[in-house]
């Protein structure tokens, strides 16, 4: 039986630890809110690029954009690793770090060379521990993301496929999408499959036809598939940091509902250790005045 | 009179949205004002200023990397940056024109040399742009 002390102070400390994850829990939910707003704020960008970049590609067919290209002989890949820096979320990062390894194993198999970009801390070290080369990497950026961060890690790989230093480019993230379910998802970014026109078939096609396009089509479209690497990206950011705050408030949720029971448990085992002891301490008294009057 | 839904759309936010008399875009290939039933059109833009007039006040935007794409009485106008001229910080433009300019005198790689060009480019018209308001 432990003393009555102890217990007290264990019970002290679950109630410490669950102000602390309660705590967790509300500032991620305050974040989240903002994380979904920019999602939210960022979708009518990503999908009239997408609208836009679908229709070009329809009007320039068999284009031979480097972005576009296939290369013919693939010795180098890029996987672009967005995870989270803190842990504390759950096995949201672990997720992601695992689809992302498994990805690299199936390109080391197809004979590439795997190398990776990661942007958020708990992959970076998942990768160098793999062993992997890194090609880049940003830590601490989850927190104030921006669309030039989104930039300069798409110019990064856009800069290397063009060179031929890489042949295939992924991006690995953690979709969002709802506050219980975020998934790793899998994504090439090079070469650049074009987005396929959803509606154009319909009315949309014959109001769009007499489009007047300045510069030429396919000066255009060398101008925007760039950008929408960097959409892609962005996106897949975004996506991260919303899972990342959904994530984290569910398991805190679960780390304070523990707290909860644990306190519950240990209150119990107070009071029988404290009724223990009062028992006890009367069958002492009990036992001397009986030992007296005898 | 009829009128032309603007929008101005950045990755971050919606920067302008409203009916207005006129705009004018700087396209790559040059100026180009959009009236109400323009063509239709899609046009890469430049670094530059964005100016619409609503009810005869102009007013003047800053708009980087971007493309406008005219259909059906809207203009929609994509950029990686976009900001009104009232909303522009002169001090943070200011600090990275200075900047710039120190990068490109110090000289360095060919790389570096374009992207300070491009930010010095920047800088200046969001600086010329605050200047109108």
């Amino acid at each position: 039986m432990p003393s009555l002390k102890d217990v007290k102070m264990k019970i002290v400390g679950v109630g410490k630890t669950k102000q602390i994850t309660k705590a967790m829990n509300m500032v991620a939910s305050a974040k989240l809110r903002g994380a979904q707003a920019r999602i939210e704020r960022f979708r009518p960008y990503a999908g009239k690029y997408r609208d836009v970049l679908a229709e070009l590609a329809s009007k320039v067919e068999g284009t031979s954009h480097p972005l576009l290209a296939e290369h013919e002989e693939k010795k180098n890949c890029a996987i672009v690793l967005v995870t989270s820096d803190r842990g504390l979320c759950g096995s949201f990062n672990g997720n992601i770090i695992a689809a992302a390894l498994k990805l690299a194993r199936q390109k080391q198999d197809e004979g590439m060379k795997v190398r990776f970009a990661c942007v958020g801390r708990k992959g970076r070290d998942a990768a160098a521990k793999n062993g992997y080369e890194l090609l880049t990497s940003y830590g601490d950026r989850m927190g104030s993301l921006d669309f030039a961060l989104a930039s300069s890690v798409a110019q990064e790989v856009i800069h290397g496929y063009e060179t031929l230093e890489l042949d295939e480019v992924w991006l690995v993230y953690g979709e969002f999408v709802s506050m219980g379910h975020q998934p790793p998802r899998s994504l090439r970014l090079l070469p650049l499959a074009t987005p396929e026109a959803e509606e154009a078939e319909g009315e949309a096609a014959g109001a769009r036809c007499e489009y007047v396009y300045e510069p030429q089509e396919e000066q255009l479209l060398a101008e925007l598939l760039p950008r929408y690497v960097k959409v892609q990206v962005y996106r897949g950011l975004l996506d991260t940091s919303a899972s990342e705050h959904a994530a984290r408030m569910a398991a805190m949720d679960n780390a304070t509902r523990n707290c909860n029971e644990m306190i519950n448990t240990l209150t119990l085992l107070y009071n029988k250790t404290r009724q223990a002891s009062i028992t006890s301490e009367l069958i002492d008294i009990v036992g001397g005045a009986e030992a007296l009057n005898g | 009179m009829s009128t032309l839904q603007l929008e101005v759309v950045t990755p971050d936010k919606t920067v302008v949205s409203a009916e207005v008399d006129m705009t004018v875009c700087p396209g790559v290939m040059g100026e180009f004002g959009v009236l109400p039933h323009h063509v239709s059109l899609l046009s890469a833009l430049k670094t530059g200023c964005l100016r619409y007039t609503q009810n005869g006040t102009p007013t003047h935007v800053f708009i980087s990397g971007g493309f406008a794409d005219v259909n059906n009485k809207v203009l929609t106008v994509l950029a990686e940056s976009a900001e009104v001229a009232a909303d522009i910080d002169t001090a943070r433009a200011e600090a990275a024109r200075e900047r710039a300019e120190k990068r490109l005198a110090e000289g360095g790689e060919n790389i570096d040399h374009a992207r300070a060009e491009a930010a010095l480019q920047r800088a200046m018209m969001r600086l010329q742009i605050a200047n109108l308001r």
